[in-house]
């Protein structure tokens, strides 16, 4: 009696001997809780991402070369504008699903980030980057680093007078750097801002296949990296514990949940990619060098890097003649490179301030690392304090809070909040901690009574 | 309006299928539930109720995704309203995830399940570093060879790099210093017309541009405007760069290169601040009577001066190149002209 | 102790919502004659101009340089008002942008206390004091979009942004233009109201301020093929969506899918 299931079983086992790999995989145990799954929303924004981007790909014409636009959208009929930005406004109104998949192309990457960055504060938050998983955690970082640049790059890639500035802005920042700046960036650009015609087909092919495939070697290693030392799991109970793992088997329970989780994630972007318009490129018109527009802001996730430009006050730093550092250095690059180098050494530098070199397959709970989650928290309010001044000149128009006094004002909150913060959260954690400690205390000591007293009564039955 | 009316509708959407998931099979179906698929059950039980919800939920699901081949066949590219197609395509992948949501909850059988934490390996780390350090064994001048292969990794690193080299003018950055702009270059509107020192008027502001020169060019835009000449206070070199007290600076920001778009102009100089150019970007702030000094805002240099003057049939006219280099600041930014 | 706070922070909030228009009028509201003539007249303008403007424009239109204590305590400080015509006072009287309580703060648009024969008044008196030029009477409708939007890109939007939202200039809050009139809009330009630049017809012709005018009037209604326009201001609305809607929809989505809701 041959059971029918087993034949395609016994195909792919005859041909690639995998059957024990396929069991240990079916097998591996995914812990249980609604935090572990922020990592596989940004994977699930990154597949979304592949899919639109292959179609848009299809339509879009990279070319700088100058064309006037006749088409279906008026306001823009007669405008000179380069063949990129024309075949944008095609792809937007010239075919049917050009639009959605434009604007789920561009949320997804919003939400890209927005995923990681949540996935990386759990992760940080919950000392999952601890011995043995350093290496993750510095894969992680390089994912959402290079994710920033791909974002940038891609809506770079459309030329429209937005994006244009910010490309503007990071010709300044990358000339910025002290004395290579310059030769670095005509050989990028080709040729001084806006560049040679060669510059377009740079950022295209970075952006369509050498990020792409960065990112998905990346995130492939990421994957492996935990699978083969497995997840981190809370102490939920004694079965829960550094050298045991227990959670739900692949298959059959967690793949339909997994499953579950992608097809909600595409199908939220598809739904803000269909009801809210993002980029609305036609609305801005093309980008030319002389040409500039208040209120121009980078997207979300390079917003930290608008707020720090903007609070910097007037200065180069020269040298004689030369001009080592010019200002747009500490704001674009200097910032976000402390940014950087605190995520990616914090595993070591806590292993060294602990004394800690245990291997760690328990995650923390916050309070229980009041040190680690105060110092997070601050370094957070920090670089976030830095993102809002970003805003400040729409807070201006919004609120009638002069501009000048909210410089001044993030200037010092900057430094004065995340210190506060530091001190006030650590006590606060410290607090929850020993109020959890005390509790278990009290259970443990209920518990001891209750036996105590059973074993009496019965002694006594006796 | 239309799109709020559509989101509206789908918060009902997804707020019916929470309440109707906790309405639904209460704790979990498969903990020591009925297993296998004979059919057989009774209708009415846990697992026959979750099953029914997922063919509900799948067939809702179909119904959106036919809504979104429907909706591309009945609209033309500029009429089709992209709030529809997002919404049948979207909620077809929300009412899939849905279904599977069902399953994996009540439909699947979730025990759970233990197993040890991989761990290090220190008999096969030994054997590993065993194997190579045996491989080594037959090498007479190991750390010869290995700097020698250090050296040729590198020379063929260099070479592999040179192409490089082409993607841009990498060993010299004098096309950063070139600009259009020469002795007698005529100024020029966007559209190529000439500009009339007459046509320049105070409290406004103009754009111009090298006349034949590619307007792209980073050092081609410049801002021109006129002021009362008793207010100037350019540095003594300059004293001939503003005939008539018209004056042009080039438009892109030394700070990081936006155009310098805004302009600001008092009604009533009583109270109101002398007129600068603002750039949109941080808001770098450039004083025209002193020469582009930076007044407010991050940047680190003046906005460079065009000097200009007026030829025989009145049209402005550069006199020479700007006062210093254009656009945002590098290494070289302020070495004196050769 | 919970009520006070709670008043503290009431009147904090109406103070800073109702400050830019209280700044923009006068601290005691217009002064009118008892009685006013039934047609409007430069005779009732003179009146009300001496009651309400002559204090910071003097008593001519001849404009404040210094400042000379007063009858009240408005501290006096006015340009000249001799030729800038019908279509200055026009503009500024309209908008609400005049009076303004204090010549040290912006004029910023708000609620017009002059009754439509006052406005009238005042302009024939303003017009009276010298020779300027009339109130404009532009056709957005003879304009074209598309050069509308090419022109406000260049000579605007530094200023106002792309889609007349508004913006900031070092010092000065510049004002979004939805619900702003044609007339408003072509005295704007060629006045160079507060720290606006003016443009004359040597650089913006007529024909071209219709199209910037009918763009500008289009503002109100952005075509937002791609859904809700949020605010139609860029990224910062986009990754308040981003945050405050999807990240809480996917979390609950990760909740969802979860054997267990709760830590």
């Amino acid at each position: 009696m041959t059971d029918p299931l087993l034949q395609p079983v016994r195909f792919i086992d005859e041909r690639t001997a995998a059957a024990p790999a396929i069991k240990k995989l079916l097998r591996y145990p995914f812990p249980d809780h609604w935090s572990f799954l922020l990592g596989e929303i940004a994977l699930y924004a990154f597949i979304v991402l592949i899919v639109t981007g292959v179609y848009l790909a299809l339509f879009f014409d990279p070319s700088t070369a100058k064309t006037v636009y006749h088409g279906p959208y008026t306001p823009l009929d007669g405008a000179s504008m380069s063949v990129a930005y024309k075949s944008v406004v095609d792809i937007s109104f010239s075919h049917q699903a050009g639009l959605l998949m434009r604007q789920t192309h561009h949320w997804a990457a919003d939400v890209f980030v927005a995923a990681i960055v949540m996935h990386l504060m759990r992760v940080f938050f919950t000392g999952a980057f601890r011995r043995p998983r350093e290496l993750t955690w510095l894969v992680g970082l390089t994912i959402l680093f290079t994710a920033l640049l791909e974002g940038y790059l891609g809506y770079s890639l459309v030329d429209d007078l937005l994006s244009g500035m910010g490309l503007a802005i990071g010709y300044g920042v990358g000339l910025s750097i002290p004395i290579i700046g310059g030769p670095v960036m005509l050989a990028l650009f080709g040729a001084p801002f806006p560049g040679a015609p060669e510059f377009w087909s740079r950022m295209y092919i970075a952006h369509v296949f050498i990020f792409p495939a960065l990112l998905a070697t990346l995130i492939g290693v990421h994957l492996a990296l935990v699978a083969a030392r497995h997840h981190t799991q809370f102490a939920e109970s004694p079965r829960h514990s550094e050298r045991r793992i227990v959670g739900l088997p692949m298959f059959p329970a967690q793949v339909p949940r997994s499953l579950a989780l992608m097809f909600f994630v595409a199908g939220l972007l598809f739904l803000l990619g269909g009801l809210v318009q993002i980029n609305p490129i036609w609305q801005w018109g093309p980008f030319e060098p002389w040409l500039g527009t208040n209120g121009a802001q980078p997207d979300w996730y390079l917003g930290w890097l608008i707020g720090a430009l903007r609070l910097m006050p007037s200065f180069d730093v020269t040298i004689g003649h030369y001009t080592l550092i010019p200002n747009p250095f500490w704001g674009g690059v200097a910032f976000p490179m402390v940014v950087v180098g605190v995520l990616a050494a914090f595993p070591w530098v806590e292993r060294r301030l602990t004394g800690d070199r245990r291997v760690h397959n328990v995650a923390d709970r916050p309070r229980n690392a009041p040190n680690r989650t105060a110092f997070g928290v601050a370094f957070l309010s920090w670089v976030f304090l830095i993102f809002v001044f970003g805003a400040a000149d729409r807070i201006y128009v919004l609120w009638d809070l002069s501009y000048n006094t909210q410089l001044t004002l993030f200037r010092v909150a900057i430094w004065v909040v995340p210190a506060a913060l530091f001190l006030v959260v650590r006590q606060l954690s410290r607090n929850l901690r020993d109020a959890d400690v005390i509790e278990g205390d009290r259970e443990a000591a209920m518990h001891e009574a209750e036996q105590r007293e059973r074993a009496r009564v019965a002694q006594a039955g006796s | 309006m239309r799109p709020r009316q559509w989101l509206l509708a789908l918060g009902t959407l997804l707020a019916g299928r929470v309440l109707r998931r906790r309405g639904g099979a209460s704790g979990d179906a498969g903990a020591g539930g009925a297993t296998g698929s004979d059919g057989e059950q009774v209708s009415g039980t846990p697992e026959r109720r979750a099953e029914n919800v997922v063919l509900v939920l799948l067939g809702i699901a179909i119904l959106f995704a036919a809504g979104f081949v429907a909706t591309y066949a009945a609209f033309s590219a500029r009429h089709i309203p992209n709030e529809l197609l997002g919404i049948c395509l979207g909620m077809a992948l929300v009412f899939i995830g849905g279904a599977l949501t069902v399953v994996a909850k009540y439909l699947v059988v979730n025990e759970e399940i233990e197993e040890d934490y991989p761990s290090e390996h220190p008999e096969d780390q030994r054997e590993i570093a065993q194997m190579v350090r045996e491989s080594g064994g037959r090498f007479t001048r190991k750390r010869l060879l290995i700097a020698a292969g250090t050296a040729t990794g590198a020379a063929l690193g260099a070479a592999a790099i040179t192409p490089v080299l082409s993607l841009g003018p990498i060993w010299y950055t004098q096309p950063l210093d070139r600009t259009p702009w020469r002795r007698g270059v005529r100024l020029v509107d966007v559209d190529g017309r000439p500009l009339a020192a007459s046509a320049i008027e105070q409290e406004s502001f103009y754009t111009a541009f090298p006349e034949g020169a590619d307007p792209e060019n980073i050092g081609s835009p410049i801002i021109v405007i006129r002021v009362d000449p008793a207010n100037l206070r350019l540095p003594r070199a300059r004293a001939t760069w503003a005939p008539q007290g018209i004056l042009a600076y080039s438009k892109i920001c030394t700070h990081a290169g936006c155009a310098v778009a805004l302009y600001r102009k008092p009604t009533f100089p009583v109270v109101e601040p002398e007129p600068e150019f603002v750039c949109p970007c941080h808001y770098s702030t450039f004083d025209p009577f002193t020469g582009g000094t930076v007044t407010y805002g991050p940047a680190g240099r003046p906005l460079p001066q065009l000097p200009l003057m007026i030829d025989a049939s009145g049209d402005l006219r550069a006199a020479g190149n700007f006062s210093g280099r254009v656009g945002p600041s590098w290494w070289n930014v302020r070495e004196p002209p050769v | 102790m919970r009520r006070v706070s709670l008043v503290v922070v009431a009147v904090a909030v109406a103070s800073l919502g109702g400050a830019r228009i209280a700044a923009a009028q006068l601290p005691n509201g217009i002064v009118r004659p008892t009685t006013e003539p039934a047609a409007p007249s430069t005779q009732l303008g003179a009146e009300l101009f001496a009651a309400n403007c002559a204090s910071c424009h003097g008593i001519d239109g001849s404009g404040i340089s210094s400042p000379r204590p007063g009858a009240s305590d408005i501290e006096g400080l006015g340009p000249a008002l001799r030729g800038v015509g019908a279509r200055a006072a026009d503009f500024y009287l309209r908008t609400g942008y005049m009076p303004l309580s204090s010549p040290h703060k912006e004029p910023s648009s708000g609620r017009v206390l002059f009754s439509e024969k006052e406005i009238e008044s005042l302009i024939a008196f303003v017009a009276a004091l010298g020779k300027g030029p009339g109130i404009p009477h532009p056709d957005p409708a003879a304009g074209s979009i598309a050069q509308g939007l090419n022109a406000f890109t260049l000579h605007c939007a530094g200023c106002h942004q792309a889609l007349a939202r508004g913006g900031f200039v070092t010092g000065a809050r510049v004002p979004p233009l939805q619900g702003v009139t044609a007339t408003e809009i072509a005295e704007a330009v060629r006045i160079g109201p507060y720290l606006m630049p003016r443009f004359s017809t040597s650089q913006i012709s007529n024909a071209e301020l219709n199209s910037i005018i009918r763009y500008v009037l289009s503002t109100a209604h952005p075509d937002n093929a791609g859904g809700w326009g949020i605010g139609n201001l860029g990224p910062i609305p986009e990754g308040l969506v981003t945050w405050g809607i999807a990240a809480p929809l996917l979390i609950i989505g990760t909740l969802l899918v979860s054997r267990r809701a709760r830590r």
